[in-house]
């Protein structure tokens, strides 16, 4: 029932004007730091982008420390189960 | 007025005894009923004391009703009311008796006036949530639970040595602030700390809750956890241990979120670190922070159940709940994306949405009081939160590529369910003074204001532009079939190793020593005969230590015995 194109994202214009659409208001808020008259408690605060840049950074690196501690975290699907599972599997199955 | 009398825990109870007699329609019906009467009986109870007992020496406090039990109550009704909508196509028996218990026991807890009470309760909670992992009906979920009862249960002792202490310390068993003097403070936290996820003791929770049913894992999000986050409210308010305790919570669990594959694991992740945000605020204490802390479990409830109703409906529609194996369900599940979206942008704490109104508190506690370094870590938890469940969530389950699954939005119950919670994240968002209202403290907190909010969407936007450029570059780490090494590692695949290879070692050390022996006392005993006329065996030392070398060798077959 559903044909090609027909939904949203299939075409990949929209995702691009949905990605422009982002690109503008991080721009727009990341000027109105200049427009808006701020009160702030603290110093750091007062650093012009000091959220967006945060943001952005503090991002970046969890996603690019998550992808590394892959390299000894990350096992096979199967990992425990092959140990767990003994002897439960085939009880299990009689059940089901 | 008797019904004042009556605790909050019994309507629920009675509901289990009514899911186990009733069947169809009409349990259906009693089920809604019970949290919609146990709310409005809750509503008429004003504060104080309303059940005393006396046990031995002690009194007992089964119902007390403060502000702080409240606010708990209360979500807790609505949490339960919620499941049940989302649970009412499900037809098996255990599965309503185990939610209407483990709610009746959440309940039991937050309104026990002292530790004996609530000791019982606690360890109900326990026992009535692990048959929602367990209907699952699967291997995994099967052994899944058993770790979970096993911690579990591990925590309810902890907490009831450390009441001993405090009843022998104090003379009183009434729960009132302990604060970490001596060893039943800590007793009593180390019991809390279990239940409430702390770094290192978390595993339980990532373990059980993505093996519970679709709708087991709603029931198990909303009761166990806050009620550790009621006690650590009430017990140690102002302990700062907790302050760097909840801030290790709020980032941790961030990294693993990010690379797990099961969405529902990811949404176990996040609960974690939001439970941090509420910790830390307890940590700092103050009338501001522990408002935070309490109104952001309140919505913590509701949009936490919100993502793991949006997951469930997923699995229970599609049989599949990997990232691996999902995408492209915004095609054929469009409402429940849309009811997905509206939880994630509550739980990322966007302005208009309920996260947005309680987390600004805690944040602005930190800073009030001085915790810099703290602010900046939950800053960034913060922004790793909607890095995650924000974006992560709704992205791999309803876009990214198109996996092929062609289902359809979730029966009519779990879309209301959906619905009412969605409802409650956008009505909080934009009228936070519902819930200041029920709040334990007057702080004359407004979230609205133009420098806090500019800074909470400019965090949130560039995340998001931070995950856009990522995957444009190809960075973002694909969803793969896999397991994540964490602290369960030690349990579920260390220590029982270890044991084995220590075990196999004896039990063959214990053969060869047999063998030998057996051996040596044959030839001995020859020879003792073929040379008895020497005689130099009779010596009166030879022989004592003779028999102290059996004693031993005996003494050493029967240790090996008891291996």
């Amino acid at each position: 029932m559903d044909h090609k194109d027909k939904h949203l994202f299939d075409n990949p214009q929209n995702v691009k004007r949905i990605l422009r659409i982002l690109y503008l208001i991080c721009a727009l808020l990341f000027a109105m730091d200049f427009i808006l008259p701020r009160h702030t408690t603290h110093s750091w605060e007062n650093l012009w982008g000091f959220y967006a840049i945060y943001g952005f950074v503090g991002c970046v690196l969890l996603v690019l420390i998550a992808k590394w501690m892959r390299k000894f975290l990350m096992r096979p699907e199967n990992y425990y189960d092959s140990h767990e599972l003994q002897g439960i599997e085939s009880d299990n199955n009689v059940d089901a | 007025m008797w019904m004042l009398e009556l605790p909050p825990f019994v309507p629920f109870y009675v509901g289990a005894l009514l899911a186990l007699i009733t069947r169809g329609s009409l349990r259906s019906l009693l089920m809604i009923a019970v949290p919609i009467l146990g709310v409005i009986q809750l509503w008429t109870v004003p504060e104080g004391v309303h059940l005393r007992l006396a046990f031995l020496d002690f009194e007992l406090i089964p119902y007390r009703a403060d502000k702080l039990s409240f606010m708990f109550g209360y979500v807790f009704h609505i949490a339960a009311f919620i499941s049940i909508i989302y649970a009412l196509h499900v037809r098996d028996t255990v599965e309503k008796i185990a939610g209407m218990l483990y709610v009746g026991s959440a309940l039991g807890a937050v309104f026990a006036g002292d530790l004996l009470t609530l000791f019982v309760f606690w360890e109900l909670l326990a026992f009535s949530s692990v048959f929602l992992i367990w209907t699952r009906r699967t291997p995994r979920a099967y052994v899944a639970g058993m770790r979970y009862l096993v911690i579990q249960a591990l925590s309810g002792v902890i907490l009831l040595v450390g009441a001993l202490f405090y009843a022998d310390h104090n003379g009183t068993l009434a729960f009132e602030q302990i604060g970490l003097n001596g060893i039943h403070g800590w007793l009593i936290f180390i019991a809390v700390g279990i239940k409430c996820a702390f770094p290192m003791l978390h595993n339980w929770l990532t373990d059980a809750y993505p093996e519970a049913t679709p709708t087991g894992t709603v029931f198990l999000s909303a009761f166990t956890t806050k009620v550790a986050v009621y006690m650590l409210a009430r017990a140690y308010p102002g302990t700062e241990l907790l302050v760097y305790i909840g801030a290790a919570m709020t980032c941790f669990p961030i990294f693993f979120a990010v690379i797990e594959n099961d969405l529902r694991r990811v949404l176990a992740y996040s609960m974690i670190n939001q439970i941090g945000f509420m910790v830390c605020g307890i940590g700092i204490g103050t009338a501001l922070a522990i408002n935070g802390a309490v109104s952001h479990a309140f919505n913590d409830i509701i949009f936490k159940g919100l993502l793991f109703m949006s997951m469930g409906a997923v699995l229970h529609m599609s049989g599949r709940i990997n990232g691996s194996d999902l995408g492209g369900l915004y095609k054929s599940m469009p409402k429940t994306t849309a009811l997905c979206i509206v939880g994630a942008a509550s739980i990322s704490a966007f302005p208009l949405f309920s996260g947005f109104v309680s987390k600004s508190m805690i944040m602005s506690a930190a800073l009030e009081n001085g915790y810099d370094w703290i602010w900046l870590v939950l800053l960034f938890a913060s922004a790793g939160v909607f890095h995650h469940a924000g974006i992560k969530i709704p992205y791999f389950a309803f876009f990214a590529h198109d996996a092929g699954i062609r289902t359809s939005d979730p029966p009519k119950n779990m879309l209301t369910a959906m619905f009412i919670a969605a409802v409650l994240c956008v009505t909080i968002g934009v009228y936070p003074a519902v819930l200041y209202a029920l709040l334990p403290f007057d702080t004359g907190y407004i979230p609205y204001d133009a420098t806090h909010v500019l800074a909470q969407t400019q965090l949130l936007f560039f995340a998001a532009l931070a995950f856009a450029w990522l995957n444009l570059q190809r960075l973002y780490p694909p969803e793969l079939h896999s397991v994540n090494l964490d602290v369960d590692w030690l349990y579920r695949r260390a220590v029982p190793t270890t044991l084995r290879a220590c075990f196999g070692f004896v039990r063959n050390s214990k053969i060869t020593l047999q063998q030998f022996l057996r051996g040596n006392l044959d030839k001995f005993l020859l020879s003792a005969s073929r040379h008895e006329a020497a005689n130099w065996m009779l010596r009166p030392g030879l022989t004592g230590s003779m028999v102290m070398w059996v004693v031993v060798s005996l003494a050493v077959c029967l240790l090996l015995g008891f291996v």
